[in-house]
């Protein structure tokens, strides 16, 4: 069924009982051409392999119900305000595709361009986010640099007077934004099973079948899956998953929490970044403010942080906006993310035949997704990465080219 | 989290510094072989869900390195012990 504005007046008429699945309870094959495991970036790799390759004997296995992964664990957050050509020409690639996003699956995923505002507290930080708008621009993304009162007019109730973090100004990318990150789930699901993908929930890979150098398929919860290629996109888990495959990657999992208040009227109009401090922030439809910060900073699989990062994240929040006192938190989560050693993602074959590799998203998996899926696809189907990932090959750690936009060296929990 | 140190007694990890695993241990430079050993060295991890051994530094303490197990699906810590030489970086 396509969705249209026809469509949800007849079904209305109807007492919407005419709605169908949004997506099939698929059952495994014995036998697919690629594999996907994870239902977040793999949803979008399934979904272009279908429409842009032609290959539709797909399956994306997914070890829980579709969306209880990272892809409904993040803070919906979209933008391209990267630095080094690679990220900033592979995210803005991604944001170009997020603009056509829910026309192109014909799934509302409520794409709002409301702009992200990175607050500037310093002289120092402004030269240093003059330096970054400016390596936007040059790569072709859209950046303005704010002084005071532009930002007092986009942000009006923000502490102006506080004299430890004065606000020197921002920098905007008004394209930037948010998306409904379960939409995104539910539009890429639906897309790719309209074209054939099968999409199995609750089937928990726990081996990779190689023989001679090549893969076979996955073992899962299941029973034996076969395939002739088998794309890994379980950022979080990629260290475990290739471990089944005798890989060790260049990543720690760490876990990163994210907080929502209670339902507010409309107040904040964009994304409002902290600069003095790792705070972000942004207002759901339902009202809710999304706060996020930084990485509880050791190694975990446990998808729940500490206090600590909790009370880190709310001083910041005060910091910047001293009216967000009053509020009460509603709930609070982790995701377990892959921390590389540059920061910086990896899309690559591996060693082994017909086993790729899509993992090592760091904070910057979600805003990623349509991209991801889409290179993600071309290597899987051509064997070959397009130009746009040839940054983010596995072996850049070994060759000593490593795309670290914070200049942190290998400590993941710093990037 | 709380660390037990073994010097300072038990505190709360914000007092501590996390570095990583314990276990990768520096290569000899002068051995054959040295730069792969150097690229699995600083950048491969066994990134268990499960115990691991890791290296904390009691920053606003005692100065210790130490060698903690902790279970990285649960947070459970089953043991705190100095840091031998080698995993402090001597």
């Amino acid at each position: 069924m396509r969705y249209s504005a026809f469509s949800v007046f007849t079904n209305a008429l109807g007492g919407n009982r005419g709605w169908e699945r949004v997506w099939r309870k698929a059952e495994p094959k014995p036998q697919y051409d690629v594999v996907i495991v994870g239902g977040g970036h793999g949803l979008a790799a399934a979904y272009y392999l279908a429409k842009v390759h032609g290959i539709t004997n797909v399956a994306v296995v997914e070890k829980g119900y579709l969306g209880s992964g990272n892809i409904g664990r993040n803070t919906t957050i979209v933008r391209s305000n990267y630095m080094l050509p690679p990220n900033t020409l592979f995210y803005e690639h991604a944001l170009k595709l997020w603009e056509g996003l829910s026309q192109d699956l014909n799934f509302n995923c409520m794409v709002s361009q409301r702009g992200v505002l990175n607050v500037i507290h310093s002289d120092v930080q402004r030269n240093a986010y003059t330096r970054r708008g400016n390596a936007m621009r040059l790569a072709g993304v859209d950046a303005e640099l704010l002084n005071t009162e532009q930002v007092r007019h986009l942000i009006p109730f923000a502490d102006f007077s506080n004299a430890r973090f004065p606000i020197r100004g921002g920098l905007l990318q008004r394209r930037a934004g948010t998306v409904r990150h379960d939409a995104v789930a539910w539009g890429y699901a639906r897309a790719a099973d309209q074209r054939g993908v099968d999409i199995i929930e609750q089937c928990e890979v726990t081996g990779i079948r190689i023989e001679n150098g090549a893969v076979r398929g996955v073992e899962t919860s299941r029973g034996f899956i076969g395939a002739r290629k088998v794309g890994l996109a379980v950022a979080g888990n990629s260290s475990r998953v290739a471990s089944f495959a005798g890989l060790r990657l260049p990543i720690e999992t760490h876990v990163l929490q994210a907080f929502v208040s209670e339902g507010l009227k409309p107040v904040l109009d964009h994304v409002v970044t902290f600069g003095a401090g790792h705070f972000y922030v942004s207002q759901s439809d339902k009202g809710g403010l999304v706060f996020g910060g930084d990485l509880d900073g050791y190694n975990s699989y446990a998808q729940r942080g500490n206090l600590p990062t909790a009370e880190d994240v709310m001083e910041g929040a005060l910091a910047l906006f001293p009216n967000f006192a009053r509020l009460r938190m509603l709930r609070n989560w982790g995701g377990l993310i892959d921390m590389t050693m540059d920061g910086s993602p990896i899309i690559d074959k591996t060693d082994i035949r017909g086993l790729y590799l899509n993992g090592g998203w760091c904070y910057g998996g979600f805003k990623a997704t349509p991209a991801s899926g889409e290179c993600f696809a071309h290597l899987i189907a051509r064997d070959e990465p397009p130009d746009l990932i040839r940054g983010f090959k596995l072996d850049r750690f070994k060759a000593g080219a490593m795309l670290d936009e914070k200049g942190m060296g290998a400590q993941p929990n710093l990037h | 989290m709380r660390i037990k140190c073994p010097y300072c007694g038990e505190r709360d990890a914000q007092e501590f510094a996390y570095l990583g695993a314990a276990d990768p241990k520096r290569p000899d430079p002068e051995a054959e072989g040295a730069a792969d050993a150097f690229y699995q060295y600083v950048y491969l991890r066994e990134n268990p869900a499960g115990v691991l051994a890791e290296l904390w530094y009691h920053t606003a303490g005692c100065h210790s390195w130490l060698r903690v197990e902790r279970d990285t699906r649960t947070h459970v810590i089953h043991s705190v012990a100095y840091a031998s030489p080698h995993e402090a970086g001597d």
